[in-house]
């Protein structure tokens, strides 16, 4: 480091002395600290270039396609429809329940995440032995590939699986799960909230372990209980890791919605009769099974909207600032 | 200065970028030498690639100056994955598709009609069978099979001997299959079914059963001649093959959707006694279930006997002319020969698609594949103009009477209504 200091002290002096002339070609040339600067900008400039080409220009290429009648196999021009697809798409009852779907996912899936995993989380807080071993295990189905979890329910869940052996053993009746249009989509939503409860679980340790001790000896000393503990200091001290987890569980749970829907749903495409059809399968569908880009493009514009709506929201309504 | 690493750094970095957008240049590359090179789509299906790579090696012998590049890609992605070449303006010359999927195809103008010099129409009505005539539209033949394959029913012989019913003589008609069904099924006391006598799924091969084989075996039809009308509530055949379906999950209690996940698992595993099935599972029981005790027998008839047929097909694609045209109809003369056919037989298990070769003594004396070619005179292909949409109406309607009651007339008329306006979409065009 010492070596890299000196010279560039001196260049910086002598820049300084010969002000009035330097252009900015000799800024450049004449100084290292430029250079260094040029170089970590072109750095970071590539995976801007990267992003730009893979994400920023495709998403408002959609928007471009969301407007035409695209069929997908098609090499003629594709013609300029305007609003026909949002048109289409707001009267096609599939579409309009997929968007309802969608909302009763993030709805429960989100408000149960949050809800398990600061449960697990304040209660892992509270011990002090296998605290590793609790977290490994609450942790494992976050990593563990989602289809294979799917299948696992599939076959847990079936008429004949283990779920329904022990119900009827306790004198229940046996329950269709899957394959009924009432209880499918709440059994995916609950085997998305399982899978990510460690997800969750961590981001809330790291948030309680930032809570300063002290004020939880204050408040008992203010005669406190346990639940106004919880309330008035925690709460209130973890909101913006609430935050951040309502917004990044959102918007996963969005995109999640996919591949547990595809693999759990009975026919392998948000059946039974549509009930867990999500937006993001009805696009597939839409896009890949019925070629038309148009009214997938029009479709995805819209989800777009909808989640910049609810990140939005969250953002506004959710954080507030608290400070003791 | 710039640090001399720092400069090697800055340019890998920016040739990785430039490389990554510069590599474009080499398919036009193709025709240097003379030589022209067909590009082949299938999907993967090991037996297939194999007998392909094979066929292949032969056809660049016999003609010199062509070469064949053979892509595969899974089942599931075929589609997207042609879908994702198009914008490119790459893609195959002659492409393996799935019948069902042709109308779509040439919607969006992505085949040619076959040459008729090659192909004359004449010659593919009298020397294939007729079902070939799913992917004749405008006028036009727009690909054309090596194979195709029939539904019939598989039953599992230990299990039919310990239900008392002799496994040389498996149900014919509509009322044996009822009760041959029933007798095979056991429910423990709550009546959750332990093992189904017929295994039944609707998105499997089960909405097939119902179009090609049911109907057409009440003496209904589905379409009318043109192709542009459902007529499938016209005759009261249509309900009634609709309702005889669907007593097996209702009245006889023989049935059960998702029963061990699907049909094929239940099938395999013991759980279900009866699957009606195509011949391309057969690869697959051979070699998941090496040791089930299984025949297959054509499917049960009623007036009339019928079964489903469905195939893979090849076309060429709108774009290729000239030379490579002449090549590419080379290629389809050679993979549509007979000496191909009855190799595609035996490397795959799919039937072939002319009569002459299909109907020989030592394929319909086959015990596995006897039944298959046996029911291909009868079998029947139905012209989708979109086949996940249709099969989807299908399963809706099994399932709002299923799970929620309704009656099944209304639920008939109602896919009925729901698959003529399909029809109208398509047609519109």
């Amino acid at each position: 480091m010492e070596q890299f200091k000196s010279p560039q002290n001196q260049n910086n002096k002598t820049t300084q002395v010969k002000k009035e002339k330097t252009s900015l070609l000799h800024k450049f040339r004449g100084n290292l600290r430029y250079q260094k600067y040029l170089f970590v900008y072109t750095c970071l400039l590539l995976p801007i270039i990267f992003y730009l080409g893979i994400r920023i220009l495709p998403t408002l290429f959609t928007f471009n396609v969301g407007f035409r009648d695209w069929n997908l196999l098609s090499t003629d021009i594709q013609p300029f429809v305007g609003l026909e697809n949002y048109v289409t798409l707001f009267q096609d009852e599939i579409f309009i329940k997929s968007i309802f779907n969608t909302f009763i996912y993030i709805l429960l899936g989100v408000s149960g995440q949050l809800l398990f995993g600061i449960i697990v989380a304040l209660l892992l807080h509270k011990i002090n032995r296998f605290v590793g071993f609790f977290r490994v295990i609450y942790f494992i189905p976050y990593v563990t590939s989602i289809v294979a979890i799917s299948w696992v329910f599939q076959w847990i869940l079936m008429g004949n699986g283990i779920i329904n052996d022990i119900l009827v053993n306790l004198g229940f009746s046996a329950q269709p799960f899957l394959n009924s249009p009432d209880q499918a989509i709440y059994v995916i939503i609950a085997a998305m909230i399982w899978q990510s409860i460690g997800f969750q679980m961590v981001l809330f340790l790291a948030g309680l372990e930032n809570i300063p001790e002290m004020l939880y000896e204050a408040a008992e000393i203010d005669g406190a209980t346990g639940w106004q503990k919880f309330w008035y200091v925690t709460v209130p001290l973890l909101n913006p890791t609430i935050v951040f987890s309502a917004v990044i569980g959102t918007i996963t749970f969005i995109q999640v919605s996919f591949t547990q829907v595809i693999n759990m749903s009975m026919d392998g495409s948000g059946g039974p009769l549509n009930s867990t059809i999500s937006v993001v399968v009805y696009i597939y569908q839409l896009a890949f099974k019925q070629f038309d880009m148009g009214l997938a493009s029009a479709a995805t514009v819209i989800l777009f909207l909808f989640i910049l709506a609810l990140t939005i929201f969250q953002m506004k309504v959710l954080t507030k600032k608290f400070d003791y | 200065m710039f640090k001399k690493w720092q400069l090697t750094l800055l340019a890998i970095l920016l040739s990785v970028v430039f490389a990554a957008c510069s590599s474009d240049d080499e398919s036009s590359a193709n025709q240097e030498d003379g030589d022209i090179t067909l590009e082949y789509w299938q999907y993967s299906f090991d037996s297939k690639v194999n007998l392909m790579d094979e066929l292949i090696a032969e056809f660049e012998e016999a003609n010199p100056g062509i070469k064949v590049k053979q892509t595969n890609f899974p089942y599931d992605q075929y589609n997207e994955q042609v879908a994702a070449q198009v914008p490119a303006g790459k893609g195959p010359d002659v492409i393996n598709l799935f019948y069902g999927w042709v109308p779509t195809y040439v919607d969006a103008g992505y085949l040619q009609p076959l040459p008729q010099d090659a192909f004359p129409h004449e010659e593919i009505e009298s020397e294939f069978f007729p079902l070939v005539e799913a992917t004749k539209m405008d006028g036009e033949y727009w690909t054309i099979p090596t194979s195709v394959r029939t539904l019939a029913l598989f039953y599992n012989k230990d299990l039919f001997e310990e239900a008392g019913l002799d496994p040389n003589s498996p149900p014919q008609t509509w009322e044996e299959l009822e009760d041959y069904a029933v007798q095979l099924t056991k429910a423990d006391g709550n009546g959750r079914l332990e093992q189904s006598g017929m295994a039944w799924e609707p998105a499997q091969q089960g909405h097939h059963w119902l179009r090609d084989g049911l109907t057409l075996q009440a003496g209904g039809q589905v379409l009318s001649e043109d192709r542009k009308e459902v007529v499938w509530a016209d005759t009261p055949a249509g309900l009634e093959a609709f309702k005889y379906w669907l007593s097996f999950p209702t009245e006889l209690g023989t049935s059960e959707q998702g029963f061990y996940t699907d049909d094929v698992t239940a099938f395999v595993t013991e759980k279900a006694a009866m699957n009606i099935d195509g011949s391309f599972r057969v690869g697959t029981l051979q070699s998941d279930a090496p040791d089930l005790n299984y025949a297959i027998a054509p499917l049960p008839g009623k007036d009339v006997q019928s079964t489903n047929a469905s195939f893979w097909t090849n076309g060429i694609t709108a774009r290729v002319e000239g030379e490579k045209l002449e090549a590419a109809t080379k290629f389809l003369e050679f993979l549509t020969s007979d000496d191909v056919m009855e190799r595609w037989l035996d490397a795959t298990g799919e039937l072939p698609a002319k009569e002459s070769v299909a109907m020989q003594d030592k394929y319909v004396n086959d015990e596995i594949y006897g039944p298959f070619i046996e029911s291909l005179p009868f079998a029947n292909a139905h012209f989708f103009v979109d086949e996940t949409r249709e099969r989807d109406l299908v399963i809706d309607a099994a399932n709002r009477v299923l799970m929620e009651g309704q009656d099944p007339e209304e639920a008939f008329n109602q896919l009925v209504e729901a698959t003529q306006k399909l029809y109208d979409e398509y047609w519109e065009k």
